[in-house]
């Protein structure tokens, strides 16, 4: 358990030390993520990296665990809206009807998108 | 006892304790009151723990510095969390990759829908330069979208709202929405809330299909990869 979370945070680590070091535009948590799952195909390949968490599901149970409560981990962020009260009061409604609207019209451009690409594939496949 | 409450007050006030643990309980009893009504979208864990916090720190005269001092310990996570989300994006690459195309071409669409329209709304209703920006990359997980705002100079603790606000939203309208449009592909459906509504709409998915679950937790790695890629170009083309 402790090995399989020192795992993920190195994994972090590595990614934010890469993204200070190179001025990469993409954030260290992402590269961290990108590294684990090279690490998990590779274990599957290479038998020097089975060992330690990398191995009977160690990483894989402590991510479990933690994907599990992943909503509570916005709490903290979400509380901040108390030090925006001016700006909640200035702008507040037309912030959330924006952002309500950009919301629905994402969720429906995605899978409208979603479906129609893999209904074409499913056509091209059976017409070839 | 001291005898003087306002002596433990003063205690309690100054330790990381106190304000972790109200955190901790107070989402567990509004995961318990989701559950107690069978994850009904209104009863979102994250919207009611976000006010009924805010409401104590208002109510104590609290300010939130002191209040993050505790909680930072769970704001910590999400960086790791977004690793861990490596894990399902693993297991599940034989059903990721055999949608890998309409997964890209969706991921593609979306995450530029997401950015343009609420850059163009925002500025429709004439909101601040800074809010526009702040704004921008709302639809990814907080610790990635609090990072882009930092690097464009806006303000992340106004995009932690938004994006807190995108996924509670995200989560309470996927399900009517997708229901009332008649879609029952879950691979759809969950990919479309990942990418949306990042974490919070992936603990939703999670409670209606596994399946969408999945999609929903890869549509948001993939998101957070692209909208950091994509959100300084698109701003720069979109805001004066």
């Amino acid at each position: 358990m402790i090995a399989s979370l020192g795992l993920i945070l190195l994994c972090q680590l590595i990614g934010e030390i890469a993204v200070r070091e190179f001025g990469l535009p993409i954030p260290g948590p992402v590269i961290g993520l990108v590294l684990l799952f090279v690490l998990l195909l590779g274990r599957d390949r290479i038998a020097l990296l089975r060992q330690g968490p990398l191995q009977a599901g160690g990483v894989e149970q402590a991510s479990e665990g933690m994907l599990a409560h992943l909503s509570l981990l916005f709490v903290p962020a979400g509380v901040g809206v108390v030090q925006q009260l001016d700006l909640v009061a200035e702008h507040g409604v037309a912030i959330f009807l924006i952002l309500i609207l950009s919301a629905g019209v994402t969720l429906l451009v995605t899978t409208v998108t979603f479906l129609a690409t893999s209904r074409l594939l499913a056509r091209k496949r059976s017409a070839g | 006892m001291t005898g003087n409450p306002f002596a433990l007050w003063v205690y309690l006030s100054q330790t990381p304790l106190l304000w972790l643990t109200v955190t901790l309980l107070v989402y567990a009893a509004a995961d318990a009151v989701s559950l107690a009504t069978h994850r009904n979208p209104l009863a979102n864990p994250v919207l009611h723990s976000v006010w009924v916090i805010g409401a104590i720190l208002l109510l104590t005269g609290t300010p939130y510095p002191k209040y993050f001092d505790g909680a930072q310990f769970v704001h910590f996570l999400l960086g790791p969390a977004t690793v861990a989300l490596a894990v399902p994006l693993y297991e599940n690459r034989k059903t990721v990759l055999s949608a890998v195309v309409p997964m890209l071409v969706a991921l593609v669409a979306g995450s530029i829908t997401a950015i343009v329209s609420i850059v163009l709304l925002a500025e429709a209703v004439g909101l601040p330069r800074g809010v526009v920006l702040s704004l921008a990359p709302k639809s990814v997980t907080a610790g990635v979208a609090m990072g882009v705002s930092e690097s464009m100079g806006a303000n992340p603790s106004i995009t932690a709202i938004a994006v807190v606000l995108t996924g509670i939203m995200g989560a309470i309208i996927v399900t009517p929405l997708m229901n009332r449009m008649h879609i029952t592909d879950f691979r759809a459906r969950g990919f479309a809330v990942g990418l949306t509504s990042h974490g919070i709409g992936t603990a939703r998915a999670f409670q209606v299909d596994t399946v969408a679950g999945v999609f929903a937790g890869v549509a948001m790695s993939l998101n957070a990869l692209l909208t950091s890629l994509v959100v300084p170009v698109l701003v720069t083309l979109l805001v004066r």
